[in-house]
């Protein structure tokens, strides 16, 4: 199954400018395996909401997500704990490269992101470009960018860069054509 | 139309004649650094089975978030990392003590005028004090650096900031950039470069121009520039490596123009929980301390301890208040030693931390304790940030600081200045 199949789960609805801090404390930073830091997911908001997150598959959140650091455990803690797709109605530029290189898609979309209840079961098409809530609505959202959309496919960052090395061997992988995002 | 310096840099990074915001791009930068918080990018790269990176030239890495190590894991990946530099041959490695990326990238002339930098943090943004485009990624984009010299990037959208006016004694560059962020929100510039410019800048060195990149990662920005001048100049030579300066066209299209007045400006306050709750100090003023943080990639350099010890000197911290100092550099620390700064901080009560990023991420030193409030020079007061979530975290200048440790209470510097 391709990152950009069809997707969803239940949502755990946050507001706007939850930092990378409130997903994964600093304290975790010599943490990497995301099956680790899935324990401490959304401590940083309360032991009462860290526990609703970890029954939950979907973050959808408000302005902002992912602002202040760059750790990357942020979002490899939400993919240890089983999430599938972010929506959010603007994201922070690092955590969103850090999302998609994890290969956990983050979605831009404002008028889903605030309908989406709390608890509510939601739909994501990836390749359709179509979120569905249980209430029945739908909303549409842009195509991802082309070296998106690859780094997606290829189910993350990681993976696709082993296959560039496993492929093209080591030469390959310090080229331009091997290797250029453009 | 013309183009932002944004636009300018990723067209010459690109070998075209023009680039425009929102263009998908690929490429090769000229710099770029890392630090222990990412050491995982070493993990990854000897899973790929690559024998080496793609440069170790253009490679910066330092010791500088959890140094020295407080726990069995991180002592090891320090190990890890150390092995990892010196079988790559990757020489701009700095241990421990070192101090922190950022002001290294600075001191030692890395980071120079016209140059493309990535860095593993988000307060990379901060080079575009000295007319560098820079900006934070996380692991596995270094990842794909190192692997294959090469990334993709967004072309980003600018927001023009004109700084007009004389900053007024004890106001300084951190109270522009928090009354800047105050009118921009912490989501503001998202996405955007930041360009500064105005006459106010004229009166700012170096250091006080890092503080204004630096603090604009609070706004969201992918980057930043400073308009480049005398001061830009004299720095780049300084550290003589080649450069090329870029600068926007005057016709360039900004998604946003914003003007401040300095000259009116008081010292300000970021207050809990969030960067962009700024008030003036003097509305806080009172509120009793019991930490004060002077360090940090924000304020950490010889100009900060030099007003810190202008307030504190001859004089004693407050009881009951722990004033931590931690150096952004061991070139910062003895800069401040040959000044007398650092025996008039000790002197003051003042406790030095080794060089480095100090307490400012809640890792591995001068964590909060319940119910305190600590008044510091860093850019994040995230609620827990400095440890625990109960605590209180002000956002400040260095005098700021300076004159709440005298006090015991958050306290206006301007009467200490005087």
């Amino acid at each position: 199954m391709s990152a950009l199949d069809g997707t969803g789960g239940k949502a755990f609805k946050v507001g706007d400018d939850v930092n990378t801090d409130y997903i994964i404390s600093a304290r975790y930073l010599d943490v990497y395996e995301p099956e680790e830091l899935r324990a401490h997911l959304f401590e940083g908001l309360g032991p009462e909401r860290a526990a609703r997150a970890a029954s939950c598959t979907v973050l959808v959140a408000g302005r902002n997500l992912g602002c202040g650091s760059a750790r990357e455990q942020a979002p490899n803690a939400l993919k240890g704990a089983g999430y599938k797709a972010v929506i959010a109605a603007s994201a922070a530029r690092i955590f969103f490269r850090n999302a998609i290189n994890v290969g956990l898609p983050v979605i831009c979309a404002p008028d889903a992101a605030e309908a989406v209840n709390d608890g509510e079961t939601v739909a994501v098409d990836l390749a359709a470009g179509t979120i569905r809530t249980a209430s029945g609505a739908t909303f549409a959202f842009a195509p991802f960018p082309a070296p998106v959309r690859r780094i997606l496919e290829a189910g993350g960052m990681y993976p696709l860069l082993a296959e560039l090395a496993a492929t093209a061997g080591r030469d390959a992988t310090g080229t331009r054509e091997g290797a250029s995002w453009a | 139309m013309g183009m932002t310096f944004a636009e300018k840099i990723f067209a010459k990074k690109t070998g075209r004649a023009a680039a425009r915001a929102g263009e998908i791009v690929s490429v090769r930068p000229d710099v770029v650094m890392t630090l222990d918080a990412d050491a995982e990018i070493i993990i990854r790269f000897e899973e790929l089975g690559l024998p080496r990176v793609w440069d170790p030239a253009r490679i910066v890495c330092a010791l500088d978030h959890y140094g020295p190590a407080s726990t069995r894991r991180s002592a090891d990946l320090h190990r890890r990392m150390r092995l990892f530099a010196e079988a790559q041959g990757i020489e701009r490695f700095f241990e421990v003590g070192e101090g922190l990326t950022h002001q290294i990238m600075l001191e030692r002339g890395y980071a120079l005028p016209g140059m493309f930098i990535v860095g593993t943090d988000s307060h990379t943004p901060s080079y575009g004090c000295v007319g560098a485009l820079s900006c934070g990624v996380g692991a596995s984009d270094m990842l794909s650096i190192w692997a294959t010299g090469e990334l993709w990037f967004q072309v980003p959208r600018s927001a023009r900031i004109v700084l007009d006016g004389a900053l007024p004694p004890g106001v300084f560059a951190k109270d522009v950039i928090l009354e800047v962020i105050r009118s921009f929100t912490a989501s503001g510039c998202t996405y955007m470069s930041a360009e500064f410019t105005g006459s106010a800048l004229a009166d700012m060195p170096m250091a006080e121009r890092f503080v204004l990149c630096n603090l604009s990662t609070e706004m969201g920005v992918k980057s930043t520039w400073v308009e480049v001048d005398e001061t830009t100049r004299a720095f780049a030579d300084r550290h003589g490596g080649a450069y090329g300066i870029v600068a926007p066209d005057p016709d360039a299209d900004y998604a946003a123009l914003k003007r401040f007045d300095v000259s009116a400006l008081a010292p300000m306050l970021a207050c809990p929980h969030r960067v962009d709750n700024v008030h003036p100090v003097a509305a806080m003023a009172g509120a009793p301390v019991h930490q004060a943080f002077l360090g940090t990639c924000a304020s950490g350099r010889f100009e900060d301890l030099a007003v810190a010890a202008k307030i504190l000197g001859g004089r004693h911290a407050a009881p009951g208040v722990r004033l931590l100092i931690a150096p952004a550099s061991r070139a910062v620390l003895r800069r401040a030693m040959e000044a007398g700064h650092a025996q008039a901080l000790i002197d003051a009560g003042g406790v030095f931390l080794p060089p480095g990023c100090g307490p400012c991420a809640g890792i591995h030193e001068g964590l909060l304790g319940q119910g305190e409030r600590c008044v510091s020079t860093a850019n994040r007061n995230f609620r827990g940030r400095m440890g625990n979530p109960d605590s209180e975290i002000y956002l400040g200048s260095a005098a700021t600081v300076a004159a709440s440790a005298l006090t015991g209470v958050i306290t206006d510097p301007r009467p200490y200045l005087a």
